[in-house]
């Protein structure tokens, strides 16, 4: 992998049956960039996800994430990543506590690790009141943090965030992103879609992706100007709509 | 190894937190073992039946005398005419009457012929069934004791022995079926529960992406309730012995192996559900409906498969459940060894198979 990229795709196509689900994109993606990656519902970007996360296999092309082949060495990135879902996937029956221990263990850290770990993130979230508390019970705005620290636990070299925003209100929004810039500014590489057309502009760089393809693909500053738009939205819809 | 553990111990965590499937997995099974083995019987015990003897001789006497005397009847009251024999029914007070006709005594001894006439309520078939032949039995006997001086040429005698349940407890052949349901119930139906659990909160597809690898996901989910089934089973054979009496003739090594092939073929079912359907509801219904249901119905727990029509017999044969009652019965009650059950076995065992291979091809499109 040349110079100091981390992802690097070229041409890659997914084809269910007929359908042409993500039509030959080629991009790259540069070591602690906060990648966006933008698309309406159904534009494929959920697909094109999978495949860099190695859970779905591409139909052709070349992809390498973290310096592996998704073709060949899917198990090797699968280590190498971190991956936080819309959902905030956590166990709600178990405690903070339990769930970090969990998510530690299958990624293979030590016992002294996990712990170590575990109480650098009570001290940075100040989870100290409910590391003990079950999981179900924490609003939403604690799961989605804890969903993230955990995805970060195993210091990966990207992080994967599939619409991390869902359903949170604007001022754990902000908080959030203040987290994602936190790890970028750490050296880890943010890969993340969103629906939320303001996120665009904290972006590093965005992809918008348009059925299936990547119609453009720049800093949120460039993409203004070329769209003659004054903020992200403007770009997207003068995008979307053709 | 240690990743393993840790996701064993947190699938615990999931079953012990949760109320309902705590008691699915503990309440249940002695639940339906004591209610078939106390409740649900066909054996006729202490049924109340009424008398209407016309003619009040010395031998109706004695045969009342003999029907009293038997454990399976009591005698509830006397009739004295037939306009009463309707009254008694619709009141619900006995399940049959039993008429003898006017001069019973002198027609036997005439004529050699008496007749007794044997009324029952048969909104109850196989009750009124059990009742005609118990009386017909006695009366049978009483017959015999009678020509026991006179000497009849060619008399066919029909004796008949019933081998493995002499008693014909009604326990021991419930105790197979509920054993099979219940294993059935615990692996089939709650670790496909417990995989669509994680495909529907999200969780399945974080472990997806971890260097897990699926099988191993997959068989982490499992392990806890083939531990959590042999629990059940040595349960459910412990209360059959000293509850009920229920004789373990055969080898029980050899009942613990099979048992466990069982349970894996479950699991594997339970597998297979967990792979076609996207949420818990879905495959809690596939489960009962599609697989407790025909279990019931036609795995011979209940209803004898030879008493089934022809496509339902044909049908039976891919319930995984008759071959382990067969497997059970064999070992339970007639204290077979492998030799006479290698067939059963290699069935399920196939099966087993059949059903792991599905489930991971199964998988392997979802994946794509």
């Amino acid at each position: 992998m040349k110079n100091n990229n981390v992802i690097e795709v070229e041409n890659l196509t997914k084809k269910f049956g007929d359908f042409t689900a993500v039509n030959s994109i080629s991009f790259e993606v540069k070591k602690g960039e906060i990648f966006g990656f933008l698309g309406a519902n159904g534009a494929g970007k959920t697909t094109a996800m999978k495949m860099l996360i190695g859970i779905s296999k591409p139909t052709s092309g070349k992809a390498q994430v973290a310096g592996f082949d998704v073709f060949t060495h899917p198990e090797d990135i699968k280590k190498n990543i971190g991956y936080m879902s819309q959902k905030f996937a956590l166990y709600d029956d178990l405690t903070v506590k339990e769930n970090i221990t969990f998510f530690g263990g299958i990624y293979g850290l030590s016992r002294a690790k996990i712990k170590e770990k575990r109480n650098e993130l009570v001290e940075e979230l100040g989870l100290e009141d409910i590391v003990n508390e079950l999981v179900g019970s924490l609003p939403l705005g604690w799961k989605q943090k804890i969903s993230f620290s955990i995805a970060l636990l195993h210091s990966p070299t990207i992080v994967f965030l599939d619409e991390p925003t869902g359903g949170v209100d604007p001022i754990t929004r902000r908080q959030f992103w203040e987290m994602i810039y936190k790890s970028a500014n750490s050296g880890t590489t943010i890969f993340v879609t969103t629906h939320y057309m303001d996120e665009a502009e904290y972006c590093d760089r965005v992809s918008i992706m348009v059925d299936g393809k990547i119609e453009a693909l720049d800093t949120p500053k460039k993409l203004k100007e070329q769209y003659k738009a004054d903020n992200m939205n403007e770009v997207f819809l003068k995008l979307a709509r053709g | 190894m240690k990743r393993f553990i840790g996701f064993i111990k947190k699938e615990f965590y999931h079953i012990f937190r949760d109320k309902r499937s705590l008691f699915i997995l503990f309440g249940m099974p002695i639940a339906q073992i004591l209610l078939f083995g106390f409740a649900i019987t066909n054996e006729i015990n202490n049924v109340d039946i009424a008398i209407f003897d016309k003619s009040n001789d010395a031998t109706t006497q004695e045969i009342i005398q003999k029907i009293s005397a038997s454990k399976y009847f009591s005698i509830k009251q006397n009739i004295t005419n037939e306009a009463e024999i309707e009254t008694v029914f619709q009141k619900g007070n006995v399940l049959a009457v039993l008429v003898f006709e006017k001069d019973f005594k002198k027609n036997l001894t005439k004529d050699n012929a008496a007749k007794v006439h044997v009324i029952t309520d048969a909104t109850d078939p196989n009750t009124a069934n059990s009742i005609t032949n118990y009386i017909s039995a006695i009366i049978g006997s009483y017959q015999k004791e009678i020509n026991k001086n006179s000497t009849l040429e060619y008399q066919i005698e029909t004796k008949s022995r019933m081998v493995y349940n002499p008693e014909l407890k009604s326990v021991f052949m419930f105790v197979p079926g509920v054993m099979t349901i219940i294993l059935m119930l615990v692996s089939a139906m709650m670790t496909s529960i417990s995989i669509t659990r994680e495909k529907e909160l999200g969780t399945m597809e974080i472990l997806l992406v971890s260097p897990l690898k699926p099988f191993q996901v997959i068989i982490g989910k499992v392990i806890p309730y083939i531990f959590l089934s042999i629990i059940n089973a040595v349960v459910i054979v412990i209360l059959s012995i000293f509850i009920f009496k229920m004789p373990v003739q055969g080898s029980l090594f050899l009942l613990a192996l099979e048992s466990v092939l069982f349970i894996i073929t479950s699991l594997s079912l339970g597998i297979l559900i967990s792979t076609v359907s996207a949420t818990q509801q879905t495959a809690m219904m596939i489960s009962l409906m599609g697989l407790m249901l025909p279990t019931i119905l036609l795995s011979g727990f209940i209803f004898p498969i030879s008493s089934m029509p022809l496509p339902l017999q044909v049908i039976s044969n891919i319930i995984p459940a008759k071959w382990f009652i067969l497997i059970l019965k064999g070992i339970m009650l007639k204290g077979v060894g492998l030799a006479f059950i290698w067939k059963e076995t290699l069935i399920l065992f196939g099966m087993t198979l059949f059903f792991i291979a599905l489930s991971v091809k199964k998988y392997k499109i979802r994946l794509e």
